[in-house]
């Protein structure tokens, strides 16, 4: 029998094993992002900047230089970066409270301004950091601890589609959302991923990729009910698909 | 380059590009606009860059993200503009970043009014922000002395990796005088070799964090940052004093009011009142020394600020209990006038309640 390597490590990432919890795809999204950060050749000419979410350490885990953002603000650190060192990649890891609610107003702006930066936005429709708050993406009905009897549109209104409202931005040259409940959307998210770099790397502008992500732990799922609960609730409400995209090409 | 007349807030920023400063994020707002708009002129010139922030806090966290890169940056505001960049500020200290940062005061609370005020005294002295800080604080009087000091934060933000603050009001920023600059300044040799930049050519990846969960080493990294505030607090302490050597009675004053009080105490030393000044330069770290040079001496000290008492706890706290301390303030934008202050030295040396 001849052994076949299914899961290379990858050079992006470092060997610090990661924090997250058993189920969780944050460490599934580090990988792609890590894998591509490899396969462009550009992990030494990349500047990451780790936000505030279950992912703050990612500055421990990405394999390149990092900086860690105040909570909803890394596209505006991204932006000073980025503005002082253009030739070098620049880009954020947020989460959806990070980048969808504290920090709307900093992506919008990055977008409307075509800084030239990648955004990975990791959406689990939830708060996981602080224990299962709800998100501006919280589903309507969805429970959470602080929507313990459901998401309801007329207390808390409806969940924020943040590709959809970026793509309106001129700034915004390329725009999607994937996810990770299972093998083929995992190698589609890589692959969206990678057009975002590229995006980058021709000069093109703002590149954001929306991640559908789990929390089983926040959701009170197990790993494999939390991919089901993904593509079952999730991606009916946060279609996926490319929403922009300036670059061309498939 | 001889003498020319400018406006306070443009001898900032041009204080800043001779100062190596080629970066500058900014949000507008009165009274320092004068200032953003001579950035965004003035930095293209010299192959910098100015960008207008959608907001303070979104101009403080691209200081962040440039000063993580090694270069000199600068952003100004104006009290609620400044109250807004605390959360940045506290990131800038506990990730030792070098930055330069203006508030030019006006009155306040809330929206307040764009007049002169120093109200934000105990927001830029005692911390400001979340966390066991203090941050270097230069307050000018001229603008002359803007030129010096604007070098001077950049300097001591390099060298200590610290954000350094610039407080002046209203007045400062909109008052002419002719100012002279010295030699364009590269930054002080220091590598920045902790900056983010990419590790091409230089080896393993760095990181700029302020995160330290394990209590122990937050506590680690705590006495670090002290130790840091204690060498600042020996090694840059500035002040002016006028008149002081056969005082009776001592005026406390920084900034534009520093000025006023001057020739107040001209006019109180004419008639027979022995008056004379300690202007704080640095607020923090605040000048304990002439006070403990004087304060066995002198028949007590007075305390005059744009606010309703701010440094006068700092002013008390150097006098140690050996000399009272009056006070006298105007808020909301008053500038206190020369007549008043001489009054209120009149009746201080005069045994009255101030
Ligand atoms: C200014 C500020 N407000 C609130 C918090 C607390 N906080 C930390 S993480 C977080 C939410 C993170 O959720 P998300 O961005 O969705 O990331 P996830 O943990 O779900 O990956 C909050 C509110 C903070 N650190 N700073
Ligand atoms: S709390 Fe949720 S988002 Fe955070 S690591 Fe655990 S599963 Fe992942
Ligand atoms: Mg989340």
């Amino acid at each position: 029998m001849t052994m076949k390597t299914v899961f290379k490590k990858t050079s992006g990432l470092t060997e610090k094993p990661t924090h997250y919890c058993p189920g969780c795809t944050h460490g599934v999204i580090h990988r792609l992002v890590g894998e591509v950060l490899e396969e462009m050749d550009i992990l030494e000419d990349t500047i990451g900047v780790a936000s505030v979410g279950c992912s703050v350490l990612s500055y421990e885990y990405f394999n390149c230089d990092m900086t860690q953002a105040a909570h909803g603000r890394a596209p505006a650190v991204a932006t000073g970066v980025k503005r002082v060192l253009p030739d070098r990649f620049v880009f954020t890891y947020q989460g959806d409270g990070d980048l969808a609610s504290i920090g709307i107003s900093e992506v919008i702006h990055a977008a409307a301004r075509g800084e030239n930066i990648t955004v990975i936005f990791v959406n689990n429709a939830i708060y996981g950091m602080t224990g299962g708050q709800m998100a501006p993406t919280t589903l309507v009905g969805q429970k959470t601890a602080t929507t313990p009897f459901g998401r309801d549109i007329h207390i808390q209104g409806s969940p924020i589609k943040v590709c959809e409202m970026m793509a309106t931005l001129d700034g915004a040259a390329y725009i999607e959302r994937v996810s990770t409940h299972d093998v083929p959307h995992i190698q589609k998210a890589k692959k969206a991923i990678r057009r975002a770099f590229e995006t980058q790397k021709e000069g093109k502008g703002f590149s954001m990729v929306e991640v559908l992500s789990t929390c089983p732990t926040n959701w009170g799922l197990d790993p494999s009910e939390s991919l089901e609960w993904v593509k079952e609730n999730m991606i009916p409400i946060y279609p996926l698909g490319v929403y922009k995209n300036k670059v061309g090409g498939k | 380059m001889g003498k020319v007349l400018m406006k306070g807030n443009e001898v900032i920023a041009e204080a800043a590009v001779h100062a190596g400063c080629k970066y500058f994020f900014g949000y507008p707002i009165t009274p320092q606009s004068e200032l953003v708009a001579y950035m965004a002129r003035r930095l293209p010139e010299v192959g910098g860059l100015f960008l207008q922030a959608e907001s303070e806090i979104a101009a403080i966290n691209m200081v962040c993200g440039a000063a993580s890169t090694g270069v000199r940056v600068m952003t100004s505001s104006s009290s609620p503009g400044f109250s807004l960049k605390q959360e940045g500020i506290s990131y800038l200290v506990g990730s030792e970043l070098p930055a330069v940062i203006c508030n030019i005061v006006r009155g306040g609370p809330g929206l307040g009014n764009i007049q002169p005020a120093q109200s934000d005294y105990f927001q830029v002295t005692k911390g400001g922000g979340h966390g066991d800080y203090n941050i270097p604080v230069l307050a000018p009087a001229s603008l002359q002395e803007i030129v010096e000091l604007i070098q001077d934060a950049f300097d001591i933000a390099d060298r200590y990796r610290t954000p350094v603050i610039i407080m002046g009001d209203g007045m400062l920023g909109q008052m002419m005088e002719p100012v002279e600059f010295g030699e364009y300044s590269e930054p002080i040799g220091q590598t920045k070799d902790w900056a983010t930049t990419g590790t091409r050519g230089d080896g393993a990846p760095k990181i700029i964090s302020s995160l330290e969960l394990d209590a122990e080493s937050l506590e680690k990294r705590n006495e670090q940052l002290q130790e840091k505030f204690a060498l600042i607090k020996e090694q840059e302490v500035r002040y002016e004093t006028y008149e002081i050597a056969d005082a009776e009675y001592i005026l406390v004053a920084f900034g534009t009011v520093a000025r006023i009080t001057m020739n107040a105490i001209q006019k109180a030393r004419k008639h027979g009142v022995k008056v004379g000044l300690i202007r704080p330069i640095s607020l923090w770290p605040f000048p304990d020394k002439p006070f403990i040079e004087t304060r066995n001496k002198v028949n007590g000290y007075l305390a005059v600020e744009m606010s309703a008492g701010q440094m006068i706890e700092d002013v008390r706290l150097a006098v140690n209990g050996c000399a009272p301390v009056g006070f006298f303030g105007r808020t909301g934008g008053v500038v206190p006038s020369q007549e008043e202050i001489y009054e209120k030295i009149m009746s201080f040396a005069g045994g009255l309640p101030v």
